[in-house]
């Protein structure tokens, strides 16, 4: 066993030959305290030492303060609870899950308070043995972060996993992820994957699934019963309000996280979901890919991942857009305001990036709605500078968007070209009035 | 008497806003604006010391509706955010209530999640943490002996529920997370009497902090348990002190009585063994009796399943506490367990349309002889087989002593089985919330004085020449702050009237049905500044009162004008006329004379003229004829 402690508590315990997990006594000047020694934050300051009570209460005491300590116990021997191995069951579809990180895919320790991730899928079933029922599931583990520390790189490797199950017998596959940048991850998928013909789903939990109050049970059924169904796209599946009730089926491409923690924080933008999940089944609610199991998936692993995401504001200084140029960016995605509009000033920067042949991509703040840069005399002269109008996709899609295309070519008019085609659903035809306000519960 | 071990559990709210948000700690009476629906997921391995299977099925089954107020509560108690930073404010008082009790604090606070399996917390469990522990010097004092405190933690409140169905329950989120300081003792206490004193004395001195919350459910007491060859069991939700000593007494009797029945087993030579999970269908024996109760469960779908109890008959009806019997005790397993309503057992038969024949016919199905009884359930299949699956393993239980418990307070003072005794794993740290140093908070303590419910009662008898039962009525009733207030500001009135006035009138009101807590402090300062100014009689101040009780929303000074002071050309003409009826005595004995002036004057003019303001007027006259 180690030791965690550091600083002054550190040496106090190292000196005393006290490891993690000692049962100990510790004595203070009115307190005598009997306790397993719980391992310590490095962002936890470095006086004190924290011991789990026989009450089960986890206590902090200044180490300035013990008058004696005695080691009652060496290591803390308990055993994890049996989980018993379940049998994949005859005739049941095969949806393995590709494990990415975050709160969906790992549990904390109720004992020693520690997080770790699940290592069988048993352990999941423990928690959600309806999924079981549906389908037989299986673990990919493929890496464990917290998704804001992803790249491009990483979306390149879920790709390449991805496809290797869907092309080896696999109904579906599920990607365990991070809600921070799950529909960061998820529009990448969808431009990668060529030929795609089965559900790739993207699930998360926005509460851990060591609390009961979980919303990963119903969101890893809801996700199940969709790596099953019908559908052939990449899509997002997350709760569809704050009951545990049903789950929104988000293409990947139209996804946002809109919320920082609520479990229906995930809402389609500029789009309908595709389908309402609930524990029994399935509601298709607008047009989708039809699955194929025909086909064979491909993947295009090509991107650039030397692009900017810029959020204009009023006022702000114009020389920001020469950096980007500096720092040798290959592309710039602007968050404009309104109809996709920047100040004035910022106009000319932009003008200069696109004469040095970075391509600029104009989306909008209001994320509802598309962009249209002939309505007003700013819009006209970013048109004029050479923007490309990103249409109606999410400034995160345009980004990921852009280094794919980038990866392909970097010749304006091309970019421009493909910018403006609708690939994998990430650019609507028509936006219908029913999109926004984004509330289709009845 | 057995050698008994009682400890006190004290949980009280504290008056701030909510512990882990900034909402109000408010108890709100109107529907709520939504109901959100949730489950509660829940690993199958970790359930531990609670029957897995049971549990499992129970919980995973149910719903639970959590009703939010737009206004009033947010996304924390609706678990759609994380908490924020425990509320300073209420762990300076918990910091200040364990210098009171002389309780050592914590260098560093941990809040912790407990797990908490009924729905009651929509995050699955409930945030406390330990603040500060005591030791030898950390004692209540009581008539016999001196009652230590063990442990005293900040914690959430849970929520309101509203409706408990074995489907789902109801619970509405106004009180989840009101601060609540749990006070443990230790098992010091040896006498329900006892216990009940220590939960008075703590009660009073936090009520002394002036900063608790006051009023039905704000404070509340577990009781532990232990009986010497019995077994440890925590009583929850004694709501009344004085109903403390009658569970206690309650309690030892039901422990001896279930002693007496292991006794009476081992004698009868009942073994383990002997009880087998098999349950006979005995749908058609029962189905041929005329009970209305049995047809109507029948009819829609349920079965009667039935469970033999070898060598138990004559002992499932006997009496474990007034008006209940061992055959309760498993009843309480099998409705926990499975959420069905009850069990029959055989020594209850014949009745419940049972008759002599069908009870044969089970019998036989059963191969009962002489000694054995059976007990029948109604329910879902599914549910009867674990409603008789619990009943066994109670059975089983008996045979080894009293099971440790988690019982239900009942408002006569019996208990019923609520959970088995939950494990102290089923904590794990609140990674949301960081570790809190209270040094500074302390820090800040160090100068703040105490003054303990006798310091205060004291003070009031010796500033104020108060006797001893005003002062302790004062105390009690909260009323110190508004009496010291009105005591320096209406310097003509007795002291011990305006005391009387906020203690005893009020509660002699009260009790006549009239909604005194209506009356807000300031009008009742109002009121006594009116008496204090001669404006109003002090006889009126009572039927003043009851007039404000029902109409609250009066303005006083009004009310006084037109319903409780008299016209002062009339009170004049009324002196007159009492000074002529009595002008020739007035000139025999002057003093006689004036005393029934007086009187005359105000057996007329009582509850609108103040007594001082008749004396004065009626001197002044009979001197200006002089």
């Amino acid at each position: 066993m180690a030791l965690t402690y550091r600083g002054r508590a550190g040496k106090f315990l190292s000196d005393r030959g006290v490891k993690d997990y000692d049962l100990v006594l510790v004595e203070t000047d009115r307190l005598s305290l009997k306790g397993r020694v719980i391992p310590r934050p490095e962002l936890f300051d470095d006086t004190h030492l924290v011991i789990k009570l026989n009450n089960g209460y986890n206590v902090g005491i200044s180490v300035d303060k013990i008058k004696n300590l005695k080691i009652l116990e060496k290591g803390w021997k308990h055993r994890e609870p049996e989980i018993p191995r379940m049998e994949p069951r005859k005739g049941l579809p095969y949806v393995p899950m590709v494990v990415t990180g975050g709160t969906i895919s790992s549990r904390v320790d109720y004992r020693t308070g520690g997080v770790r991730a699940y290592e069988r899928p048993e352990e999941l079933l423990d928690i959600v043995p309806e999924i079981a029922d549906i389908a037989n599931i299986d673990y990919r583990p493929l890496f464990a972060e917290f998704s804001e520390n992803l790249t491009a790189g990483h979306w390149v490797k879920i790709a390449e996993a991805v496809a290797k199950e869907l092309n080896s017998g696999a109904s579906g596959v599920l990607v365990a992820h991070g809600t921070d940048t799950m529909h960061y991850s998820a529009a990448a998928v969808s431009f990668l994957m060529k030929n795609l013909g089965k559900p790739v789903v993207f699930v998360g939990a926005q509460r851990s699934i060591d609390r009961p109050s979980t919303d990963a049970v119903l969101n890893l059924i809801a996700s199940v019963r969709v790596a099953v169904s019908e559908i052939g796209e990449v899509v997002i599946v997350m709760h569809g309000s704050s009951s545990d009730e049903f789950a929104w089926v988000i293409r990947g491409v139209k996804a946002r996280k809109m919320h920082t923690s609520r479990r229906d924080a995930f809402l389609p933008v500029n789009s309908m979901p595709i389908a309402k999940v609930t524990r029994e089944g399935i509601e298709y609610l607008s047009g989708f890919r039809r699955r194929d199991d025909s086909l064979k998936v491909e993947i295009d692993t090509k991107m650039d991942d030397r692009v900017f995401l810029l959020y204009v504001w009023p006022g702000m200084d114009p020389k920001i857009v020469q950096i980007i140029k500096d720092l040798d960016y290959h592309g710039l995605v602007v968050a404009g305001t309104g109809l996709g509009h920047t100040p004035y000033e910022v106009i000319k920067e932009l003008e200069r990036l696109v004469k040095d042949g970075i391509p600029v991509v104009m989306t909008s703040q209001t994320l509802f709605g598309r962009v249209n840069l002939r309505v007003y005399e700013t819009g006209r002269l970013l048109l004029k500078a050479g923007v490309i109008p990103g249409e109606d996709m999410l400034p995160e899609v345009a980004l990921v968007k852009l280094m794919y295309v980038l990866g392909h070519t970097r010749n304006m008019e091309e970019v421009r070209r493909l910018m403006m085609t609708n690939m994998v659903g990430e650019i609507s035809r028509s936006i219908s009035m029913r999109f926004f306000p984004p509330c289709w519960v009845s | 008497m057995v050698e008994l071990k009682v400890g006190l559990e004290i949980h009280q709210r504290l008056n701030t806003n909510k512990l882990f948000c900034n909402c109000p700690s408010k108890i709100i009476e109107r529907e709520p604006d939504e109901w959100l629906i949730r489950k509660m997921g829940v690993s199958y391995s970790e359930l531990g010391s609670i029957d897995p299977a049971a549990r499992f099925e129970v919980l995973r089954d149910r719903e639970f509706f959590y009703g939010i107020y737009y206004d009033e509560t947010c996304e924390v108690e609706a678990d759609e955010s994380p908490p924020l930073p425990m509320n300073e404010k209420a762990l300076e008082i918990a910091l200040k209530i364990a210098k009171i009790f002389n309780m050592i604090p914590l260098d560093e606070i941990h809040v912790m999640r407990k797990i908490v399996v009924d729905g009651s917390n929509t995050t699955g469990f409930q945030r406390t943490a330990l603040v500060a522990m005591g030791d030898d010097e950390s004692y209540v004092e009581t008539s016999k002996g001196r009652v230590h405190l063990r442990t005293l933690c900040l914690e959430e409140e849970s929520a309101y529920i509203v409706e408990s169905r074995r489907e789902y329950a109801k619970y509405k989120l106004d009180r989840l997370g009101i601060p609540l300081v749990e006070i443990a003792t230790a098992p010091d206490i040896h006498d329900p009497d006892q216990a009940e004193e220590t939960a008075l004395k703590i009660g009073r001195m936090l009520r002394a902090t002036k900063e608790v919350m006051r009023g039905l459910g704000t404070i509340r007491q577990d009781i532990n348990i232990s009986i010497e060859g019995g077994a440890r069991q925590e009583i929850k939700g004694v709501q009344e002190l004085e109903l403390i000593p009658e569970v206690i007494r309650r309690e030892v009797r039901r422990q001896r009585s279930l002693l007496d029945i292991k006794r009476e087993m081992e004698r009868r030579g009942l073994s383990e063994d002997e009880l087998e999970d098999s349950f006979a269908n005995v749908t058609p024996e029962i189905s041929g009796s005329n009970s209305r109760m049995f047809r109507k469960a029948l009819s829609s779908g349920n079965v009667v399943l039935a469970v033999k109890l070898p060598k138990m008959r004559g002992l499932l009806g006997r009496e474990i506490q007034p008006g209940r019997r061992f055959g309760t005790e498993l009843a309480g397993y099998a409705k926990v367990f499975s959420g069905v309503k009850g069990i029959i057992h055989s020594d209850e038969l014949p009745g419940y349309g049972i008759d002599a024949n069908a009870i044969s016919s089970i019998a036989s199905k059963l191969g009962l002889s002489e000694e054995d009884a059976f007990a029948i359930v109604v329910a879902e299949k599914g549910s009867a087989e674990i409603a008789l699956g619990a009943v066994l393993r109670r059975v089983r239980m008996a045979l080894k002593g009293v099971p440790e418990e988690t019982r239900r307070a009942l408002p006569d003072g019996n208990t019923e089985f609520m959970r088995p005794m939950p494990g102290s794993a089923r904590m794990y740290p609140e990674t949301d919330i960081p570790p809190v140093n209270p040094e500074l908070i302390l820090m800040r303590l160090a100068s703040w004085r105490y003054e303990s419910p006798e310091e205060v009662v004291e003070r009031l008898m010796r500033s104020y020449g108060l006797p001893l039962e005003q002062a302790d009525m004062l105390f009690d009733e909260e009323k110190v702050d508004i009496f010291e207030r009105i005591a320096s500001s209406c310097r003509h009135l007795s002291k011990r009237f305006i005391a009387d006035v906020l203690t005893s009138k009020m509660r002699y009101l009260r009790r006549e049905g009239h909604p005194v807590n209506l009356i807000s402090e300031k009008m009742l300062e109002k009121i006594l500044s009116l008496v204090d100014k001669g404006v109003l009689a002090k006889e009126a101040v009572e039927s003043l009162l009851a007039d404000l009780s029902l109409n609250p929303k009066a303005d006083v000074e009004e009310l006084v004008r037109s319903k409780y002071s008299m016209d002062e050309s009339l009170l004049r003409r009324i002196v007159e006329e009492a000074i002529k009826k009595h002008r020739d005595l007035l000139k025999e004995d002057k003093d006689r004379a004036l005393k029934k002036i007086i009187g005359e004057v105000m057996r007329r003019a009582r509850g609108k003229v103040d007594g001082r303001r008749v004396r004065d007027l009626v001197v002044e006259k009979i001197e200006s004829e002089a």
